[in-house]
C-alpha cells in the first residue's frame, strides 16, 4: 500500500440532490454471541452518494454493511442495540418483511457468486423470485441491468450460456447486474474488487460512478486508493468503533483523528 | 535432538508402503471375488467336449467334467485327484453327478456320437443315440448323414408345441381361473346380500367360464398329442436302451462335434434362455426373467420412495431445524438407523407395513374380498409394495446423510446471493440449493440402490418368494400389481444354494445368478452415475 497520503487522488465530491440522512445509523451496537463486533456507531448516509467504509481487518466494517440488509440474520446468536433507518423507517420494524428490505437493498459480495444457471437467469433471478413471469419485462430488465453493469456488449450473444464460463471480472459485473435488476434503492458492495485484476477493478470503479446517479452505494474496501477514487464520503472504523466519518476529501487530506491519519498513510493496519 | 535432525531423509515415508498394502489387500479381495464369480458364472453356459471314460471296475461313464479336486485323505506330497462327472439321466442313475477316482480312469475318449440333451424334466442327459423315430413314422438311423438336421428340426418343432402348450395352460387358463375366482367371490357376496338380480347373471358367467376352461384343457391336450409321436432311441453309458420322447427335449447338441462357432451359438442360446425365460425344474434350470424383473422393479420403486422422503427430511434438518440438543439426538438416531441389521427392518416391515398398514387397507378397501374369499388378504400379506417400503426405510439414512452433506457443501456465497436478491428461504432451497446439490443427492441414491438391490434378509419376511406364478406387471389394469409377491435374484441365490434338493445341479446356477445380480447392480449404478455426471456437467466450474 502506498504510504504517502499526497499521492492519493481524491475526486472532488459533487453534492447531489437528495435526503441527507437517507440511511441513518444511530448508537448502533452489534454482538456475535458474547463478542461485541460494533460499538456506538452513528452515521448518516445521504441519498445517491457513495460512502466507503475503510479500516483494518476485523474492524467491523463488513459487519455493519451486512447489517444494512440484515444478511447477518443467517448467523446464530446475534443481537443488536440502537437502530438503523432507511428513508425514515427502521429495518428492524416488525412490520417490515426482511425480504422486502432486501429487495430495496441490493448486495454485491467480495467473491463473485453467480448461480450455476445461464447469464440470463442470473440477471433476472430477483425478478423471478418476486413472481415476474412476463417474458418482455424480464428481457428488458436483463438488457437494462447488463447495460448498466457495462457487460451487455460482452455477453449479449451468450445470454443462455452458463454464467460460470465468464471471466472473473465479468462474473463480478454480472453479480452487479443481478443486484440492480429489480431496481433497488441502495447497493451494498463488500470489497467487490478484492479478487480482480487492475483492469477489471477499473471497470467496476467506472461503473460505481455511473450507478451513483441512481443508487445510494455503500462500499467496503481495503484499498485506500479505491475509497479515494470512488467515494463521496468515507468512514474509518477501528476495533468495532467508528473513528471518523466525513467527506472523502477531508478524511484523506486533513483527517481530524491521529488514528485515521496513521491508517491511511499506512503506518498501521 | 541432534541425532534426529541429522538425517535429511523425511521421516515416516515408509508408511506409504503400509497404506499401499492396505489398498492392495482390498483390491485383491474385490478382484478375486469378481473373477471367481465371473469365471464360474460364465462357464456354466459353455459346452465343453464330453468324454466317455472307461473305469477300472468295468463301468463306462459318459459325462461332462464338472469338478476336479484332491481326494480327502490323500497324502499332501502325493496328492490323488478325483473327478466329478455330470452324467445326467437322473431317472436312471439316481443322481446326475458321479465322483470317480482319477487313478481308476483307464481311458478317456471323445467319440463323435455322444449327444447332450437338456430336458424338461429330470435334468440333462448324455447318451449315444441310435435312431430317430420321426412324427411321420420314418426312422432315421444315426449313420444317416441327415440324422443331426432331422433331430434339430424335431427339437424345434417340439419347442414350438411346448410354447403353445405353455401359452394355453399358463396364460389363457390362468386368466380364466382368475376371472372365475372373481366371479365366485361376487357370487358369494350376491348370495349373502340376497341380490336377486345379480345371482343368475353371475351363475351364467361362471358356467360360461367353466365351459371355456374345459375347451382350453381339450385344446392343450390336442397340442400335446400333436407333438407326442417322435422319439429318440438311444443307449446310455452302460448300453441300456433309453427312449426319450422329443417333447421332453429342450436342446440337443453333439458336444464332441461342435466347432468353436457352434459352441458360441450354443452359449448364446443358453445365456439368452437364462436371461429371458422362466425357470424350470425347481429353479435349477431355465431362465431368471421373473427374478431379474422383480429385482429391477423393486429397486426402482425403492429409489422412488426413498429419494423424496430422504431429501425432504434432510432439508428440514439442515435448513429449518433449530440447532440444539434435539437436532443432535435426531442426527445421531438417523446415523444409528444405518447400522441396524437389515433383518430388523424385515421384522418391522412384517409387523407394521404388512399386518398393520396392509391389514388396514384390506379392511377399508377389500372388505368384500376378505369376507367372501376365505379371508384371503390382498395387501395384508407380503408383496412388492411392502418390500420397496421396507428397503426404502432401511436406506433412508444413507439418502438423508448424503443430502445433508450436499446441502452444506453448496457455497455459502450462493445462498447469500439468493437471499440478498430478495428470495425467500424456500425459493433459495428450491431454485439454488437443490439444483446445486443434486449430484450429491444422487450419490446418496446410488449408495442406497446398491445396498437395497443386494439385500435379501428383510425381503424374505415381506414378500419375496421362491416361485411367483405371475409377474408383478401385466396387461390387466392397473398393470403394476404392487400387492403381488415376486421373485428376487438375491433370494434366488439363497434358495438355489441352500434349499435346492440337488445341490450339485444347483451349484453352477448359484454362480450364474450371482453374476447376474452383480451385473444388475452395476448396471443400475452406471445408469445413476451417468445421470449424475450429466447434472455435474451443468454445474461445471462451480465449487462442489
Amino acid at each position: 500500500m502506498n504510504p504517502s497520503t499526497s499521492r492519493i487522488q481524491v475526486r472532488p465530491s459533487a453534492e447531489r440532490e437528495g435526503r441527507k440522512d437517507y440511511i441513518s445509523i444511530r448508537d448502533y451496537g452489534f454482538w456475535y454471541g458474547q463478542k461485541k463486533a460494533l460499538d456506538a456507531i452513528s452515521l448518516d448516509i445521504p441519498e445517491r452518494q457513495v460512502v466507503a467504509f475503510i479500516g483494518p481487518s476485523g474492524c467491523g466494517k463488513s459487519t455493519l454493511l451486512r447489517n444494512l440488509n440484515r444478511m447477518n440474520d443467517l448467523v446464530d446468536g446475534i443481537s443488536h442495540e440502537g437502530d438503523i433507518t432507511i428513508n425514515g423507517r427502521s429495518i428492524y420494524d416488525p412490520g417490515l418483511e426482511v425480504i422486502s428490505l432486501r429487495r430495496r437493498v441490493g448486495m454485491v459480495f467480495q467473491k463473485s457468486n453467480p448461480f450455476p444457471k445461464s447469464v440470463y437467469e442470473n440477471v433476472v433471478f430477483a425478478l423471478r423470485v418476486m413472481g415476474v413471469r412476463d417474458r418482455s419485462i424480464l428481457d428488458e430488465a436483463c438488457e437494462t441491468s447488463l447495460r448498466k453493469a457495462a457487460l451487455w456488449d460482452e455477453v449479449k450473444d451468450r445470454l443462455q450460456d452458463s454464467a460460470l464460463g465468464l471471466s472473473g471480472g465479468q462474473m463480478q459485473r454480472l453479480c452487479i447486474a443481478r443486484a440492480i435488476a429489480n431496481r433497488p434503492e441502495i447497493l451494498l458492495m463488500d470489497e467487490p474488487c478484492s479478487a480482480l485484476d487492475p483492469i477489471a477493478t477499473g471497470k467496476i470503479e467506472e461503473l460505481i460512478h455511473e450507478l451513483k446517479e441512481q443508487f445510494t452505494i455503500v462500499i467496503v474496501t481495503h484499498s485506500m486508493q479505491q475509497a479515494a477514487r470512488v467515494s463521496d464520503r468515507t468512514a474509518f472504523f477501528y476495533l468495532g468503533k467508528q473513528i471518523e466519518y466525513d467527506t472523502t476529501e477531508k478524511i484523506f487530506m486533513n483527517p481530524s483523528q491521529a488514528q485515521t491519519e496513521a491508517y491511511i498513510s499506512g503506518r498501521f493496519g | 535432538m541432534a541425532s534426529s535432525s541429522d538425517s535429511n531423509t523425511p521421516r515416516g515415508e515408509a508408511w506409504v508402503w503400509f497404506t499401499g498394502l492396505g489398498l492392495i489387500i482390498g483390491l485383491g479381495m474385490v478382484i478375486g471375488l469378481l473373477s471367481l464369480v465371473l469365471v464360474n458364472g460364465i462357464t456354466v453356459f459353455w459346452a465343453p467336449p464330453v468324454p466317455v471314460a472307461q473305469i477300472d471296475d468295468g463301468r463306462t461313464v459318459i459325462g461332462q467334467l464338472a469338478q476336479r479336486r484332491i481326494r480327502a485323505g490323500s497324502l499332501a506330497n502325493a496328492p490323488q485327484y478325483e473327478r466329478q462327472y455330470q452324467v445326467g439321466l437322473r431317472e436312471l442313475n439316481g443322481n446326475s453327478y458321479l465322483w470317480v477316482d482319477e487313478a481308476k480312469v483307464k481311458t478317456e475318449t471323445f467319440p463323435a456320437d455322444v449327444l447332450g440333451l437338456e430336458r424338461v424334466e429330470h435334468g440333462p442327459a448324455f447318451v449315444r443315440p441310435q435312431a430317430l423315430r420321426k412324427s411321420d413314422g420314418k426312422v432315421i438311423p444315426i449313420t444317416d448323414p441327415a440324422f443331426e438336421s432331422a433331430l434339430q428340426a424335431e427339437v424345434s418343432a417340439a419347442v414350438v408345441v411346448r410354447e403353445k402348450f405353455e401359452e394355453i395352460t399358463r396364460h389363457r387358463i390362468g386368466d380364466v381361473n382368475r376371472e372365475m375366482d372373481e366371479a365366485r367371490v361376487a357370487l358369494r357376496r350376491a348370495e349373502d346380500l340376497k341380490l336377486a338380480d345379480e345371482i343368475p347373471v353371475l351363475r351364467r358367467q361362471i358356467d360360461g367360464l367353466e365351459e371355456r376352461f374345459v375347451l382350453l384343457k381339450a385344446e392343450a391336450q390336442k397340442v400335446v398329442n400333436s407333438g407326442a409321436v417322435a422319439t429318440l432311441d438311444s443307449k446310455d453309458a452302460a448300453g441300456r436302451a433309453v427312449v426319450i420322447p422329443l417333447t421332453q427335449i429342450v436342446r440337443a447338441w453333439f458336444p464332441n462335434r461342435l466347432d468353436t462357432w457352434g459352441r458360441t451359438q450354443l452359449f448364446a442360446s443358453r445365456l439368452g434362455e437364462f436371461i429371458f425365460h422362466e425357470p424350470r425344474e425347481a429353479n435349477t434350470e431355465g431362465g431368471l426373467m421373473p427374478a431379474i424383473f422383480g429385482t429391477l422393479v423393486m429397486t426402482v420403486f425403492m429409489s422412488l420412495l426413498v429419494t423424496p422422503f430422504g431429501v425432504i427430511t434432510a432439508i428440514y434438518l439442515r435448513e429449518y431445524a433449530q440447532n440444539g440438543p434435539i437436532l443432535r439426538i435426531v442426527r445421531i438416531s438417523v446415523n444409528n438407523l444405518a447400522g441396524v441389521p437389515s433383518i430388523v427392518f424385515g421384522v418391522f416391515g412384517l409387523g407394521f407395513f404388512v399386518y398393520v398398514l396392509g391389514g388396514s387397507i384390506d379392511q377399508l378397501f377389500f372388505s368384500d374380498q376378505l369376507k367372501y374369499n376365505n379371508n384371503t388378504p390382498v395387501f395384508g400379506t407380503g408383496g412388492l409394495l411392502w418390500c420397496s417400503l421396507t428397503l426404502a426405510l432401511m436406506t433412508l439414512p444413507v439418502v438423508i446423510v448424503a443430502t445433508e452433506e450436499a446441502l452444506s457443501a453448496v457455497p455459502r456465497g450462493m445462498r447469500e446471493a439468493s437471499l440478498a436478491s430478495g428470495a425467500s428461504k424456500w425459493q433459495t432451497i428450491r431454485d439454488i440449493l437443490l439444483p446445486a446439490s443434486a449430484p450429491g443427492i444422487l450419490t446418496g441414491v446410488i449408495l442406497a440402490m446398491a445396498r437395497g438391490a443386494g439385500e435379501v434378509a428383510p425381503l424374505m419376511l415381506v414378500g419375496v418368494v421362491k416361485l411367483a406364478p405371475t409377474l408383478p406387471f401385466d396387461t390387466v389394469a392397473p398393470f403394476l400389481h404392487m400387492d403381488r409377491k415376486f421373485m428376487h435374484l438375491g433370494f434366488h441365490v439363497y434358495d438355489l444354494g441352500f434349499q435346492s434338493p440337488d445341490s450339485d445341479a444347483a451349484r453352477p446356477m448359484v454362480f450364474a445368478t450371482t453374476l447376474l445380480l452383480i451385473a444388475l447392480v452395476v448396471t443400475l449404478n452406471i445408469g445413476a452415475i451417468w445421470i449424475r455426471n450429466r447434472l455435474r456437467a451443468r454445474f461445471k466450474g462451480a465449487a462442489f
